[in-house]
């Protein structure tokens, strides 16, 4: 298996599905803790990149990320999209003109997309946020990619085991950023909503490589 | 030296309403509004943002306004998108009020930084701190007795005293000088410092002043206050 152009379309294709099977969970999760539009949005948006990808054929994986780097910031709305939408800009940059991502590169993407969300959103590991899916995803990355003996398939699972982990992770913490801060300490008890779409997220980049 | 503004909101109405109102204080600075979403929903638009900031493009600057958090990212985002552009400033400020006192500062001729400057000192403008105490302190030696270099006493003759537009000519005028003054110990380059020393006719403004062109920034809110704003 090698991480090509089709394997990233196909990540973005099956990002759409988990968006639109999970739509009403995330609605949920969000409901609890927040303004209970992150599922519409997700939907709305990764919709939307599908729609582009009928109207451009992207020629690098970079390219890829890129599309949907534009198309979800346009059309997510709330914070959601510009912190996607930096993600898988700054992913789409770590991967620049390259045809087949190595293991080690598709886990630098991930590192410069956390980055990005760290950046752009100002939460930190731990605030109940979607850095809590990223950080220990990009994290679990490296190490896999870093003993030379992950093959790409191993370096997408460990990503998408370890965001599912720390998305899970969120359910007991405090929200300190974005909506649910307003809510204080009873925002603890309900799992964050972008570190759940983030996990989905990372869950499609494997289906695509299966 | 015109410097643009744009405008970002989650709201069409309000981007579009701060821009007209701007835009009454300061008519010959180019505002662009970037609110809502291109369906007419409530939230920022990325494509709305990179036109506006298209459109301002080939001024002498463009300093940007946004409202709430995801506003400002879908800013951020689009410089990002765009490159980091030269002389496209984000400024963190309110956003009615920091695009009114930055459209003043363009006005005034003022550059890209003085303006973002001017937006965001609406924030600590109750405070009746200067914008910038480094003027001071760059000339050590005339600063040992803590004095202005320049100061005066106005009367207000004019019947309305200080209001929105006088303190716009003020503020819009002193922005393009280089100078720090104060007006009663606030900002004299923030319209809405200035606004809010609620000052009526007969009340006395004190201007103190630093910096290369102290002497011209205290002649010019004199004249200014002398001529009654051109009011009655």
């Amino acid at each position: 298996m090698v991480l090509d152009t089709n394997w990233a379309v196909k990540w973005l294709t099956l990002c759409a599905q988990a968006m639109a099977e999970h739509r009403a969970w995330l609605i949920e999760l969000d409901r609890a803790i927040g303004d209970s539009d992150h599922g519409e949005n997700m939907d709305r948006g990764f919709q939307a990149v599908l729609d582009k990808l009928t109207e451009v054929t992207p020629e690098t994986p970079g390219a890829a990320l890129k599309l949907a780097a534009m198309t979800l910031i346009s059309k997510v709305g709330g914070a959601a999209g510009p912190l996607y939408g930096t993600a898988f800009l700054r992913a789409a940059a770590a991967l620049g003109d390259t045809l087949e991502v190595e293991p080690a590169v598709f886990a630098g993407a991930l590192v410069a997309a956390r980055d990005g969300i760290v950046a752009r959103g100002k939460a930190e590991p731990g605030d109940k946020t979607m850095v809590d899916a990223w950080t220990p995803a990009a994290e679990a990355a490296l190490i896999a990619a870093a003993d030379g003996a992950g093959t790409v398939l191993e370096v997408l699972v460990a990503a998408a085991e370890a965001a599912e982990a720390g998305a899970a992770g969120t359910d007991p913490m405090v929200a300190r950023k974005g909506r649910a801060s307003y809510l204080g300490e009873r925002s603890a008890g309900h799992r964050d909503p972008g570190a759940a779409s983030s996990a989905l997220i990372l869950r499609a980049a494997v289906g695509a490589a299966a | 030296m015109t410097v643009a503004l744009v405008v970002v909101s989650h709201s069409e109405k309000i981007a579009d309403g701060a821009a007209e109102l701007a835009a009454q204080m300061a008519p010959d600075v180019s505002i662009f509004a970037a609110g809502g979403t291109p369906d007419g929903r409530l939230g920022t638009s990325l494509e709305r943002v990179m036109a506006a900031l298209e459109q301002a493009s080939g001024l002498d600057g463009v300093v940007i306004l946004a409202d709430l958090g995801s506003a400002v990212m879908t800013a951020e985002s689009a410089l990002e998108f765009a490159g980091e552009p030269d002389g496209v400033l984000l400024a963190d400020a309110p956003v009615v009020e920091g695009l009114v006192a930055a459209a003043v500062a363009a006005q005034g001729g003022a550059d890209v930084h003085a303006v973002k400057r001017a937006a965001e000192a609406v924030y600590g403008s109750a405070t009746g701190v200067p914008p910038s105490s480094s003027v001071v302190t760059v000339e050590e030696g005339s600063v040992t007795g803590a004095g202005p270099e320049f100061t005066g006493d106005f009367e207000l003759i004019n019947q309305a005293g200080m209001h929105a537009r006088p303190a716009a000519k003020i503020a819009g005028g002193l922005a393009s000088l280089d100078a720090t003054v104060t007006v009663n110990g606030l900002d004299g380059t923030s319209m809405t410092a200035l606004m809010t020393l609620a000052a009526g006719k007969g009340s006395v403004l004190h201007v103190e002043a630093w910096g290369h062109d102290a002497e011209r920034a205290v002649n010019y809110v004199g004249g200014l206050v002398q001529a009654g704003f051109g009011e009655p």
